[in-house]
């Protein structure tokens, strides 16, 4: 049987159904082998580079938590002085990007350095198991902000880093996720191609600390757009350029689907928490403009 | 100056660990109902799904964890999980 050529290789330690490691698949089918790629710790980390194995085809090295767009801005720095036209891209999960990383990430963007910083959001740790981070979404039950008497999860809604970095002056912003490949290789592609920091920020669906099937990751990564939790954008110097529109679904579809939101269907339905989450859902649809207007039928005219 | 500090890797290395062990369901491609438009390959986070000659799509069953992904979204469904006897 004729071996693969892919630059993420075969033999990773992920999970069976990882979100995350259909992201690193898709990074390098769109940047090809002239990349250096950074590596925050995180899942992707982790599961990708047990030593002395790697399942990386391309220059990669691992960085810190928080240091990963300061090593990214060596590399670029270091390149550029050569006169090299290698691509820098630097990876991240949501808790590197949307915690602990967030200094150097910012510092990164506002002296302009031209790489491309992805965030593969799985909305929670995953690695050290399953803690909250900024990138959470309002209810989740997760070990740090576990579901009970008194408690309805994560009291906090998730921290808006795309709108966040755009204010840095980027000039490409996107969100993307997995249920979408090419849109995500797409998107990627346009990224590394643009002179100056990028930001692309894929959803990435985690079955273990979501608690839902393998098979199931690009549905649940569906059903999170059908029902207007997650957005896929594109943003431009600033200007939403290009935006996903769905015909929406009530947000239950999306929530009963997974453990983390158990707690609002069992014992009994909690149709308070959920009317929240669905204000969150229609605030994001009309912020962006998501939602499909379907023409009307006219009415059969009664003779 | 060189530094020695750091470790690394020969590229691709982790082949050697041979993550097909995992499985508990193994996907079965039924060639007659495929259409060959890739989903399955494109969409496989481990990246073991390959072209054979013929441009039909095979598993390898070395590195196939048996996630099922595949087979849940096959627009055709031509892909069927069977749980496997080691």
């Amino acid at each position: 049987m004729a071996e693969t050529c892919e630059l993420f290789d075969c033999g990773h330690r992920a999970c069976g159904g990882c979100g995350a490691a259909l992201v690193s698949r898709l990074i390098l089918k769109a940047t090809g082998k002239d990349v250096i790629v950074v590596s925050a710790t995180g899942c992707m980390e982790v599961f990708s580079t047990p030593y002395p194995e790697t399942a990386w085809k391309v220059p990669w090295i691992h960085s810190l938590f928080e240091n990963n767009s300061a090593v990214a801005s060596g590399i670029e720095a270091a390149l550029k002085k050569q006169g090299r036209k290698e691509k820098v891209v630097a990876i991240g999960g949501d808790g590197s990007t949307f915690d602990i990383g967030m200094l150097c990430l910012s510092g990164a963007f506002e002296r302009g350095h031209d790489f491309t910083y992805i965030c593969y959001d799985n909305e929670a740790y995953m690695n050290t198991g399953i803690q909250r981070s900024g990138a959470t979404p309002y209810d989740a039950s997760t070990t740090t902000s576990p579901a009970g008497k008194c408690s309805i999860g994560n009291s906090r809604p998730k921290k808006d880093l795309p709108q966040i970095l755009a204010a840095h002056g980027a000039p490409y912003v996107a969100t993307a996720s997995i249920a979408y490949p090419s849109d995500v290789v797409k998107k990627i592609e346009k990224a590394i191609n643009t002179p100056g920091p990028c930001y692309v920020q894929i959803h990435a669906p985690c079955c273990t600390g979501w608690g839902f099937e393998g098979e199931k990751t690009l549905a649940i990564g569906k059903l999170a757009i059908e029902t207007g939790l997650w957005v896929n954008y594109e943003m431009e110097d600033g200007v939403v350029t290009r935006v996903k529109k769905v015909v929406r679904k009530p947000v239950e579809t999306y929530l009963k689907e997974q453990k983390r939101f158990r707690h609002l269907f069992k014992p009994k339905v909690n149709a308070e928490e959920i009317a929240k989450i669905q204000a969150i859902a229609d605030k994001n649809a009309e912020k962006y403009g998501t939602d499909l207007k379907l023409k009307s039928k006219p009415d059969p005219v009664v003779p | 100056m060189a530094l020695g500090l750091g470790c690394s890797s020969r590229p691709g290395k982790a082949r050697n660990n041979k993550t097909g062990s995992w499985r508990v369901f193994k996907p079965i491609f039924d060639h007659d109902k495929c259409t060959k438009c890739g989903m399955c390959k494109t969409i496989c986070p481990e990246g073991c799904i390959e072209e054979s000659e013929d441009e039909f799509f095979v598993p390898n069953e070395t590195y196939c964890k048996g996630c099922g992904m595949c087979a849940e979204e096959c627009p055709s469904d031509a892909i069927t999980m069977e749980q496997e006897e080691k």
